[in-house]
């Protein structure tokens, strides 16, 4: 095969010189052509324009063999494999409960149907007591999360940093995760009286320790090459905390916010069942009390069924979609269930 | 290629802690725009060669010198911020270089499309292939605009037509940038290759044991004949260096 001299080249025989170690024996006397037969023209030269599209063209056909077609669920797909399930198991549910009223006959008092709770939840309703018990509830496990956050971040990441801190602080804060937050609740109410401040305080025991571990379980997750990375990149510590550590860390970090939310919420509630009066107001807790003191077994049951509507609800609205989001980016999750 | 020098290494030692010394008055200069393989068996301590010409380690003993820009570097794994598209990671480099942010999608995509990867730009590292992935990270090394490119067996893990595709990808890249490069690997052929000179290290402690200079460099593939008859003639060295250990 004839082969083409480019203007650059030098020599077309191959030169091979060794330096210090051993004199080479009959590889400066290679034949003169470099390449072996070649099937096509052109893909020999990888200067050449023709050897630069055969490699892009062979590049494209390997990249195409080797990559998968984006596989979206489909809206009803993802209906009947995620939504309809809990929603069929539900109906079932409260089917059986009605079936069992029905037939046993309990007294109501002991164990109300579906139709008293529903009934005790409509007059809640009427009454304006749950809009205001739901409003109130809300607002205070919601701000109460938001400063668990911002408390929870900062020292997570200086935990996690920081090896001296973390061997000090790091076991108090996992014993702290499971000392039930419910614990603080007279000591809070003898530094802070019965107002907001207690149940804000109780929440912030409650949320903080799992924001905190989440963070640090997330940052110690973080694959060393990818710091190494972002210092060769030339980032400093900030840069690197922010763009890449951090980053990196967030499925950690959202696991550890889903059950900060989680014990926030409940510690509210036991917060708000525990603490009535003074200027703490009427929230759902408070609602299940004062239930539980008129013996209305339907209104402490239909509270409950709001207080757990809510806690889903969150979940269901806020921490799902923003993990499913966060794994599928990640490729982490796969024709998963969820 | 220009004479000037781009990384110097004089009387270089390395041991970490109190442990053997890994790497034992290493001497090797290399010229701007060269491209150089670092070939040797496991534990020769190229890999650290490598880090502390990056700048991630410091020697123990003896002097590097590398331009004041420094080095990039690219890692077997290719090591792309899986939260991040192909685009973004590329972006990553450059927002780190400094390059203002107006600038910086039509540069990514300009690096993208130098290693035939533009239509791949949105995509994420999960969703592409091994070697896709590699090319990314060529172009996020070449996005820190740095006169210097460290390879730690970049092509290591891939199969063997991609590796293939990716050694001329390379030698294009270089050839189009004029990029300083060192390029480690413990594959002879890859070194034949690749190299317009293979630097071969022996074992424990690491000592530069033989040095091969190719003088033509162009149009040559992994299989063709002088490539061949490099790795036959490596390939006994190495072997006679390795079989030092055993006694």
């Amino acid at each position: 095969m004839p082969h083409d001299t480019d203007a650059g080249r030098v020599a077309t025989q191959e030169r091979i010189e060794t330096s210090a170690v051993e004199t080479p024996e009959g590889l400066d006397t290679l034949p003169g052509a470099h390449y072996s037969t070649e099937g096509a023209d052109g893909a020999d030269g990888t200067d050449s324009t023709g050897g630069a599209d055969e490699l892009r063209s062979l590049a494209a056909g390997l990249d195409r063999l080797q990559t998968d077609p984006e596989r979206a669920p489909g809206a009803w797909r993802r209906f009947t494999t995620s939504v309809l399930p809990p929603i069929v198991f539900v109906i079932v549910l409260v089917a059986a409960w009605q079936l069992y009223v029905v037939i046993a006959q309990p007294r109501p008092d002991i164990v109300p149907g579906p139709l008293d709770v529903v009934a005790a939840i409509s007059e809640g309703w009427e009454s304006g007591r749950l809009q205001l018990a739901v409003v109130t509830s809300l607002e205070r496990g919601v701000v109460g999360f938001l400063i668990a956050v911002v408390v929870g971040t900062p020292l997570g990441l200086l935990l996690a940093e920081v090896k001296p801190l973390r061997r000090a602080i790091g076991p108090i804060i996992s014993g702290l995760q499971v000392l039930p937050s419910v614990a603080w609740v007279p000591a809070a109410i003898i530094w802070f009286g019965l107002t907001d401040a207690t149940v804000y305080f109780v929440v912030l025991m409650g949320a903080v320790p799992s924001i905190v571990n989440g963070l640090v379980a997330g940052v110690d997750q973080v694959p060393p090459q990818l710091r190494r990375v972002g210092t060769v990149l030339g980032a400093g510590p900030g840069r690197l905390a922010t763009l890449v550590v951090l980053p990196a860390a967030l499925p950690g970090y959202v696991a550890g916010l889903k059950q900060g939310w989680a014990f926030s919420w409940r510690s509210l509630m036991a917060a708000e069942i525990i603490a009535v009066g003074g200027t703490i107001g009427f929230g759902l807790g408070s609602m299940l009390d004062q239930s539980r003191e008129l013996a209305d077994l339907a209104g402490v049951l239909a509270t409950i069924l709001v207080i757990l509507a809510i806690g889903i609800l969150i979940e269901l609205v806020v921490f799902a979609p923003l993990e499913r989001r966060m794994l599928r980016r990640r490729g982490l999750l796969q024709g998963g269930t969820r | 290629m220009s004479g000037q020098t781009a990384i110097r290494i004089e009387h270089l030692g390395k041991r970490f802690g109190a442990g053997p010394l890994v790497l034992d008055d290493v001497n090797l200069s290399v010229a701007a725009g060269e491209f150089v393989c670092l070939l040797g068996a496991s534990g020769c301590g190229k890999s650290t060669l490598l880090n502390l010409i990056a700048g991630l380690d410091r020697p123990t003993t003896g002097a590097i010198d590398v331009p004041a820009e420094g080095a990039a570097v690219m890692f077997q794994e290719s090591a792309l911020m899986p939260w991040s598209t192909a685009r973004q990671n590329v972006e990553l480099a450059l927002r780190l270089r400094g390059v203002p942010r107006s600038a910086r999608r039509a540069e990514a995509m300009e690096l993208l499309d130098t290693v035939g990867l533009s239509d791949a730009a949105e995509k994420r590292p999960h969703e592409l292939s091994g070697g896709m992935r590699q090319r990314v990270a060529l172009a996020r090394a070449l996005a820190q605009d740095r006169p210097v490119l460290l390879m730690d067996e970049p092509f290591a893990a891939l199969d063997a037509i991609t590796r293939d595709l990716l050694h001329e990808e390379l030698e294009r890249v270089w050839r189009r940038t004029g990029r300083t490069i060192v390029f480690v690997t413990h594959n002879v052929r890859e070194a034949a290759r690749l190299g317009q000179r293979v630097v071969l290290l022996s074992s424990r402690p690491g000592r530069v044991a033989g040095e091969w200079r190719i003088a033509e460099t162009s149009g040559r593939r992994i299989e063709s004949p002088e490539v061949a008859a490099l790795s036959i003639e490596i390939t006994e060295q190495l072997r006679k260096e390795i079989r030092r250990n055993a006694a």
